[in-house]
């Protein structure tokens, strides 16, 4: 097999996109926002608990391919707990990795290291980031939303 | 099949002999839009290298030659169509602005509330949302014969909202590109026409496969993309039949559609110019031409032996893959496989299979009720074109099973 098609399927993603983690909406839910991406039928929605810039707890439910599944669900293990700052810093270091523009920092990044191999599929960019929009929309509760387009 | 020498076909064609991804190209997307025999491609480059001047316009020899090029093609359409005039082709950039000219310039000014246009369940967006929009200008309703299981349109549904009264236009695909069935056009231009409705014909997938009679087919209006004929992008037909098409209000206003202009007042120039405003895409339009000259030196009842001969192929060989489903199997079907794995959204296998050199469509085809009828978000689509041979197919197949292994 291609070793790029390797890097990108590597088992943390086929394992969370075969069995998403936190694949339910939190009791309470104070945020929310639905993500689409026209072009492959991707469509999710997140649901979120945020207590004063904090993020309680964060699920979400939704169809999409391996890619987008597993970065949604890597993306509510990652920042569960975490304050709006530090999120933003993990995505912005994310979003240049995946769209190839930047170097993994390892500190900030952990786990979702391993989708760096999106790089090499520009098509599948919108698939790892459409989570990380739709949470964003959630946490600025501005009601749109989100679409890859 | 000795009148068929696939391999001095595919030799035609440039773009199936280079590598992606280190593997050689397996082009399974020609629904999308056909690749270009060298004649085509020649074609056009001579236009840039020799015959660049406007179209009806200038007396240079450029000039003439552009214009005899374009308005050749015209002729080559008409025959193609088994028109009766040539001033019943227009050029368009492709179906989507075909369809939008007959909802706009045939159907605004004619519909209103109590009126109805009847559309089928596996029409792709551009033979929707046109007519979404004139209804939405004028208060006509817009109403849908459904699709079945196999993804056939029962000619009854259509009966049924022809009877139900109101019907003014009846617009459908003669193959579906989601699916690949096939509607049987002639039948259903016959109700339209009993119920006094006029019929347009989405052909876009059709004409790579079957050349139309529109004469045969007793349809007002005929509509398909060039790209999708072998032929340059950015180039289209629409073909409307003499009386309906003249009656119709002229689409953009502009140069050359004219016959002449004060500040008072402006006449229109004759058919088919009324419809073509402004520059078209004359390279392209000659590209056309070229096209249809190389389909004609093919032995056409060879290459539609090859492309059913390979369609059962390929449908075979999914139908018996395990964990596969095949979406989309009306009786007659042409051209287009759609099919779904139980373990992989179509998605991934897009990107898997085309790490293989396979080029395959995956999402909705733009046919987004299509995918919400089979409770499916997106599928697979593998489409077929006479340069296609056995080899392609085992190579999809093979690829496939590479997703299956990947993800079970
Ligand atoms: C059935 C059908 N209708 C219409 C279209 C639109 O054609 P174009 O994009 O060339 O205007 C397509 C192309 O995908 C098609 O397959």
């Amino acid at each position: 097999m291609n070793s790029d098609l390797r890097e990108l399927y590597q088992e943390v993603i086929l394992d969370h996109s075969k069995a998403p983690r936190n694949f339910r909406f939190p009791e309470g839910a104070n945020r929310e926002a639905e993500g689409n991406n026209p072009l492959c039928g991707d469509n999710l929605t997140v649901k979120l608990i945020l207590d004063g810039d904090t993020i309680v707890d964060i699920g979400f439910q939704g169809s999409g391919c391996a890619i987008s599944q597993a970065a949604a669900s890597t993306m509510t293990e990652m920042v569960k707990g975490m304050n709006v700052e530090d999120i933003n810093k993990i995505f912005a270091n994310y979003h240049d990795v995946v769209m190839g523009e930047g170097q993994i920092d390892e500190d900030l990044l952990g786990k979702l290291a391993v989708f760096a191999g999106v790089a090499e599929f520009p098509m599948r960019v919108k698939c790892a980031t459409l989570a990380w929009h739709t949470m964003q929309h959630a946490i600025a509760n501005d009601g749109e939303i989100v679409t890859t387009e | 099949m000795s009148d068929f020498d696939i391999e001095a076909i595919r030799a035609e064609f440039p773009a199936l002999h280079q590598e992606v991804r280190g593997k050689k190209l397996v082009y399974l997307d020609s629904a999308a839009t056909a690749l270009k025999p060298k004649a085509v491609i020649e074609a056009v480059s001579q236009v840039y290298e020799r015959d660049c001047g406007n179209i009806h316009r200038a007396v240079h020899l450029p000039s003439q030659r552009a214009t005899q090029g374009y308005e050749g093609t015209r002729k080559q359409v008409q025959a193609f169509l088994g028109a009766e005039k040539s001033s019943e082709i227009i050029f368009t950039s492709g179906t989507t602005q075909s369809i939008n000219m007959v909802a706009q310039c045939y159907g605004r000014p004619r519909l209103s509330a109590g009126d109805k246009v009847l559309i089928t369940g596996l029409e792709h967006h551009s033979n929707i949302v046109p007519w979404q929009m004139v209804c939405e200008q004028t208060g006509a309703e817009l109403v849908v014969a459904h699709i079945d299981d196999n993804g056939e349109v029962p000619l009854e549904r259509i009966e049924q909202h022809l009877k139900a009264g109101g019907v003014r236009i009846v617009a459908f695909a003669h193959v579906s590109n989601a699916l690949g069935s096939v509607l049987p056009a002639k039948e259903i231009c016959a109700l339209a026409k009993s119920h006094d409705a006029i019929s347009v014909i989405d052909g876009a997938q059709a004409v790579p496969h079957m050349a139309p009679n529109v004469t045969d087919l007793g349809c007002d209006f005929y509509a398909f993309s060039g790209h999708k004929l072998y032929a340059p992008t950015g180039t289209g037909v629409l073909y409307g039949r003499f009386d309906v098409m003249n009656a119709m209000s002229p689409y953009q206003g502009g140069g050359d559609m004219i016959r002449s202009v004060t500040f008072e007042k402006t006449t229109y120039a004759e058919l088919p110019n009324r419809l073509e405003a402004g520059t078209p895409n004359i390279a392209g339009v000659i590209g056309m031409g070229a096209a249809l000259s190389y389909l004609q030196t093919l032995d056409w009842a060879a290459v539609q032996a090859h492309e059913e001969e390979l369609f059962r192929y390929a449908d075979e060989a999914l139908r018996e893959f395990k964990g596969l489903r095949r979406i989309g199997t009306a009786k007659h079907s042409m051209g287009v496989l759609s099919f779904f794995l139980d373990c992989a959204h179509p998605h991934d296998i897009g990107t898997i299979v085309d790490t293989e050199g396979v080029a395959l469509r995956t999402g909705h085809h733009c046919a987004q009720p299509v995918m919400k009828a089979f409770g499916v978000p997106a599928t697979a689509r593998a489409s077929l074109a006479f340069y296609n041979n056995r080899a392609d197919i085992d190579a999809l197949i093979s690829s496939v099973r590479t997703v299956q292994e990947m993800f079970s």
